[in-house]
């Protein structure tokens, strides 16, 4: 970016240009965009999370293209809402921010379009195209992973009854001697199966062969039976962090940035436990039956906000870590507090040491029966 | 038609019709007299009843089909249902060629159309695999010559299609209703050998239905309990302090459910303000303190706040209109005042009670917020498996076959409720 | 204020009162505020089986006496007896007084018999006297066949019926009725005033009866309470409180009435000597005046005043005929006698009545002792 067009800019907006604005080529937002839609309908998860994709990559899309964006929370619900949508014929939405499972979801009932890879999304600088800077990552055509974050453990640093001993082992949940007191999980089977097949004795790689079968389906449930009435269930991310903070559980799952602003922002006597954190994916899709300007507009966005200086930048903001390979060395320090952030990213290789895959396809599969299971055994 | 008018009167004619002064009938005189008025009343209803229509009666509709519709399996492949409908799921053998050759035209079709993977998760729903099966499939069928044998071809893609059962999940499921999500709502399912109980560890929806039940008539009580009190003292109060404690009463409405859940949470949690203050005046010692949120207590308590104004506010109403001369006149007979209360003004106030307990029961039924926040695992209800079905596994034909029964449930107590109570000694005001 | 009593017992000769005070008030206030007195300072005594009315206007305390002696408020000092006994810490349902409401209170939920039945229970008298005492109670006022019957099934006079039987039904010794008539028409009214007087004179029951209504008094009672102010302004039996008011409230209050007001130029025995405003003289009773040269205000009945007097009454004055109002047994006669021009004569319309015509001067008269000179009204 040159300084004599950031001038211009800004003179033209009227606005101070971000950090994220000054950085990096912007040349794809500027790339024209024929028969486009003037007005992007974004849908995210909203707090913390939104916000950094509003820095990363809204704030300088809507500062080089003027369209207008609107904002909307909804993706909790986004696969029941598209549906409900396109079964109405009227789809709001332009681009939708989902989880991996919601997006092989979406592209199964058809509710989502493919994207293909190699026109419709930027290369790595380097030249690498982006299927392969996604790699496995882009777990099918329809989805545009954007971010990896992690369901993993974070636990009180002052609990006396522990006498000093420190959780570092995924199989301490399940061991209410040395540590005890209520934990939180989340309310789903998954994460929590593959723990408990894995504390089993399972090895990795075998978890999911184990838990396709009857008996490593009740044997999984067995070892959580033996935490069940120490478990605080939790559904929404926020409820961890809350659940620790106030002392009414000693450790508890959930989404490592929640933790992180947990313990950096607010520094609370809470810490991390990396081990078997469990990786998994959010991303973008564009809803199906979109009209010919929404799309070209919706297209020309995605291209811009996954490329790698952008999801790069989105880690200003957030600890979750860049699903472009190439993003990484670019990951600096948090916009505001000026930690270094590449230490608090699940992808660091000190955190990264020993992590579990969530299979995706074998949840799509899986997820009814044994979901039937979980919530039969939460309710007996 | 008075006899005391001067001119004798030909209002009835010699075929005994009652006619009016220009010798039309004065039925139809009058009807035409009243058509206009009824035309009137009927506009002016109109919109509302259109109202009713659109958002209440046609989605009720709706997820009535719902419940049963199954069209997806033969549009989605036609002629593989037809061509199934010969073979015997106990013979105990695959499919033959034919089968597979319809499949293959069938997928062909399908996958162009990119449906084939919604019908996976369809067929998921009642086998697991069926969804991944079908996405596998789908993404080889494309590269499949269209020359057989396709019942190997297949078997080669996918070793499940040489699966007997998953025949069997295909021809079940093809007929364009199905029994099947009200089975799976009642913790039952279609089976080779007909309809089965589920097995123990997968059966929960009855279980709830009979929680859900159990809670709100609990809920209910609580209201009655905390509520009747309340408006005993609100009918009694000068009307300057009842406004305000009716304000007092009302507020639970103002606030957010997010603050409502957090004041909860702050209140009853186990290091919480409650469980602090018995630990402090040393009721319980740290060790056992309560647990009284994510459970069942948790969601009586809360929704026993929630729900409290809709039980006040008839009863207050009901209360108002009785006089207080009533419990002077049964005190003035001899009554002493608890036979007074018991015998005079209680009964009087039963139209208000049943007004609130069934506005209660009904509201605290259908919940699923307030229990998915505070209940735990032990204080959810069956609402909340309708909107996990509805916003998350996506299976809208179970969360309409389990929000039917809840319906008829609902219906079928209000039955008896008419019977015991009676509908007509129900009063809002 | 002073209590004007006795005299017209006397008069009556009234036969119950030497069987004793059924009731006592001695010396009862009662306030709600704590600011002002709705009842100041009532003593009264009410003889066994007397037909006592508790007459004045809205406020003026009559109500509140009732709900004292039922129990309903406490008095604020002072000391209520029921035969003899303080009751002052005797809650209602033990006082055993029988009460009949405004708006009857009879027990929607419950028929007919149950009402009358529920008193009953409450004392515990056994399944077949219940049924004798409510068959009783029931032909006594006339509803023999309506025992099945919810209250909103019956009229308005049928309803008032049941809630005199059930305050009856449990022979109480007294029986507080509370403006129990106000909701009939006119003439359900009078019949009812009549039964109502009739059970008393058949049942003996001390009855305290609760009215804003005159005519209702007078027809009923023994005797008469006229409250006003949250005081007693005259208890007298119905006749002496028409005929001789003890003062200027009493006299309007009750009956029709013609003031003149003036002052006392002299005292002479039996009769005093008023100066009207207009300078014109009159005889008059003095009933309440202090003496010469108090200010006063003359009562006279409109009845009691002759037109064209053929014998010599005391006073006789001018007058002019303004208008008049034919009423069938008798005419109005609206007249300015002595500058005011809302002075009544009411004329009997006999056969050999005299041809009168507004506009006619006439002279018009009446005796000293039909015209009371009272306290002044302003």
């Amino acid at each position: 970016m040159k300084l004599k067009s950031i001038l211009m800019a800004t003179a033209a907006a009227g606005v101070l240009a971000l950090p994220a604005f000054a950085e990096g080529d912007m040349s794809l937002a500027e790339a024209p965009c024929e028969n486009c839609a003037d007005e992007l309908t974004v849908v995210s998860w909203g707090g913390a999370y939104q916000n950094s994709q509003i820095k990363a990559y809204s704030e300088p899309y809507a500062e080089a293209t003027g369209v207008t964006f609107v904002w909307d929370e909804s993706s909790a619900e986004a696969v029941a809402k598209l549906r409900a949508m396109s079964e109405a014929g009227n789809v709001t939405w332009d681009v939708v921010d989902v989880v991996a499972s919601d997006a092989i979801r979406l592209c199964d009932e058809g509710l989502a379009i493919e994207i293909d890879g190699a026109t419709e999304l930027a290369p790595a600088p380097d030249g690498t195209s982006a299927d392969d800077d996604f790699g496995v990552l882009r777990v099918n055509d329809c989805f545009v992973p954007q971010i990896v974050y992690s369901t993993t453990f974070g636990y009180r640093t002052d609990v006396a009854e522990w006498n000093g001993a420190v959780p570092d082992d995924i199989c301490d949940i399940f061991d209410l001697e040395t540590f005890p007191g209520k934990r939180s999980l989340q309310r789903r089977p998954i994460d929590n199966m593959e723990w408990a097949t894995y504390c089993n004795g399972t090895p990795k790689d075998e978890i999911y062969d184990v838990l396709s079968t009857d008996e490593g389906i009740a044997a999984a449930l067995a070892k959580l039976d033996t935490i069940k009435d120490q478990v605080v269930w939790w559904t929404a991310g926020a409820e961890t962090p809350q659940l620790l903070a106030d002392g009414e559980v000693v450790m508890g799952s959930t989404f490592n940035g929640r933790l992180f602003s947990a313990i950096a922002e607010q520094d609370q006597p809470i810490a991390m436990m990396w081990d078997m954190q469990s990786f998994d994916l959010d991303g973008w899709i564009i809803p199906e039956g979109l009209d010919e300007a929404r799309l070209n507009r919706a297209k020309h966005f995605l291209k811009f906000a996954t490329d790698t200086q952008r999801l790069a930048d989105q880690a200003k903001y957030i600890s979750y870590g860049p699903a472009r390979a190439s993003s990484a060395p670019l990951v600096g320090t948090h916009a505001e507090l000026g930690i270094d952030m590449a230490p608090h990213m699940p992808t660091d290789p000190a955190n990264a040491a020993n992590v579990h895959n969530y299979d995706y396809t074998w949840w799509a599969d899986n997820r009814d029966d044994i979901d039937a299971k979980f919530q039969a055994w939460l309710v007996q | 038609m008075s006899s005391a008018t001067d001119t004798p009167t030909d209002a009835i004619a010699g075929d005994g019709i009652v006619r009016a002064a220009d010798g039309t009938p004065l039925k139809r005189s009058l009807a035409r007299a009243l058509r206009r008025e009824k035309l009137r009343s009927f506009l002016l209803i109109a919109p509302l009843l259109a109202f009713v229509v659109i958002s209440f009666l046609l989605p009720i509709a709706d997820m009535l089909f719902r419940s049963v519709e199954n069209n997806i399996v033969r549009d989605t492949i036609p002629e593989t249902v037809q061509t199934l409908a010969s073979w015997d799921a106990d013979s105990g053998e695959l499919p033959d060629e034919r089968v597979f050759a319809a499949l293959y035209r069938d997928l062909q079709i399908a996958v162009e159309k990119r449906i084939h993977t919604r019908l996976g998760s369809r067929l998921n729903y009642e086998k697991s695999g069926m969804s991944g099966l079908f996405r596998k499939t789908g993404r080889e069928v494309r590269r499949l010559e269209a020359e057989g044998p396709f019942r190997e071809r297949f078997i080669e893609i996918d070793e499940d299609w040489a699966d007997i059962e998953v025949w069997a999940v295909i021809k079940r499921y093809s007929p364009p209703y199905t029994p099947g999500y009200f089975l799976n709502a009642v913790d039952a399912e279609l089976t080779a050998e007909g309809v089965e109980m589920k097995p123990e560890n997968e059966r929960i929806y009855l279980t709830l239905f009979w929680r859900t039940l159990v809670m709100s008539l609990m809920i209910t009580l609580s209201c009655l309990l905390l509520g009747y009190p309340i408006g005993y003292l609100l009918s009694h109060l000068p009307a300057r302090s009842a406004n305000l404690l009716m304000i007092l009463v009302l507020l639970p409405f103002w606030t957010s459910l997010l603050v409502r859940t957090s004041a909860w949470k702050v209140l009853l949690q186990q290091q919480g303000v409650i469980n602090d203050f018995l630990v402090w005046i040393n009721l319980i010692d740290d060790a056992g303190r309560l647990v009284m949120i994510n459970n069942q207590t948790g969601t009586i308590i809360a929704m026993t706040h929630i729900l409290l104004p809709f039980m006040i506010l008839p009863l207050y109403s009901v209360m108002q209109t009785i006089s207080p001369s009533y419990v002077r006149a049964a005190k003035s007979l001899g009554a002493s005042d608890w036979t007074a209360f018991w015998r005079v003004y209680f009964p009087q106030t039963v139209p208000g009670i049943g007004a609130g307990a069934i506005l209660v029961f009904i509201l605290a039924i259908g919940y699923y917020i307030t229990p998915e926040l505070v209940g735990g695992t032990s204080g959810i209800f069956i609402s909340n498996r309708i909107a996990y079905h509805i916003s998350t596994s996506l299976n809208w034909g179970l969360a309409a076959a389990l929000g039917t029964i809840l319906l008829l449930l609902v219906m079928a107590l209000f039955y008896v409720y008419d019977r015991i109570v009676g509908i007509d000694n129900v009063k809002l005001g | 204020m002073e209590v004007f009593a006795g005299d017209g017992v006397q008069k009556a000769e009234w036969k119950a009162i030497s069987r004793g005070a059924a009731v006592k008030f001695d010396g009862v206030q009662k306030s709600y505020d704590g600011e002002t007195l709705v009842v100041k300072d009532l003593n009264l005594d009410i003889a066994r089986g007397e037909f006592l009315t508790m007459l004045g206007p809205s406020g003026s305390g009559k109500t509140t006496c009732l709900m004292m002696l039922a129990g309903f408020e406490p008095a604020t000092h002072g000391e209520i007896y029921l035969n003899e006994q303080g009751i002052n810490n005797v809650p209602p349902h033990k006082r055993g007084i029988g009460m009949v409401f405004q708006n009857y209170a009879l027990f929607p939920h419950m028929s007919v018999a149950e009402n009358l039945a529920f008193p009953l229970q409450v004392r515990g008298v056994g399944k077949a006297e219940q049924e004798d005492r409510i068959r009783r109670a029931l032909d006594m006022v006339e509803l023999g066949a309506f025992g099945g019957r919810r209250p909103a099934q019956l009229s308005g006079g049928q309803q008032q019926r049941v809630a005199v039987a059930r305050a009856l039904v449990f022979d109480p010794e007294l029986v507080l009725m509370d403006e129990p008539l106000g909701a009939l028409d006119k003439q359900l009214r009078e019949q009812m005033q009549y039964e109502i007087k009739h059970i008393h004179e058949n049942l003996g029951v001390t009855i305290v009866y609760v009215t804003h209504d005159q005519t209702e008094a007078l027809t009923m009672s023994d005797r008469v309470a006229v409250f006003n102010d949250g005081v007693i302004q005259q208890l007298s039996s119905p006749d002496v409180l028409y005929e001789s008011p003890q003062n200027s409230f009493v006299a309007q209050f009750i009956g029709e009435n013609n003031k003149l007001s003036g002052e006392v130029v002299a005292m002479d025995g039996a009769n005093c000597e008023v100066r009207l405003d207009d300078g014109t003289l009159l005889v008059a009773d003095p009933v309440n005046v202090k003496g010469a040269g108090s200010r006063t205000t003359v009562s006279l009945r409109p009845e009691r005043i002759e037109l064209a007097p053929s014998d010599e009454p005391e006073n006789v004055l001018d007058g002019k005929i303004e208008e008049l109002i034919y009423l069938g047994d008798h005419i109005r006669v609206r007249m300015n006698v002595a500058g005011n021009d809302e002075f009544i004569v009411k004329v009997r319309n006999r056969r050999d009545k005299r041809p009168i015509s507004e506009g006619d001067m006439v002279k018009v008269g009446w005796s000293a002792s039909d015209c009371k000179a009272l306290d002044a009204v302003a």
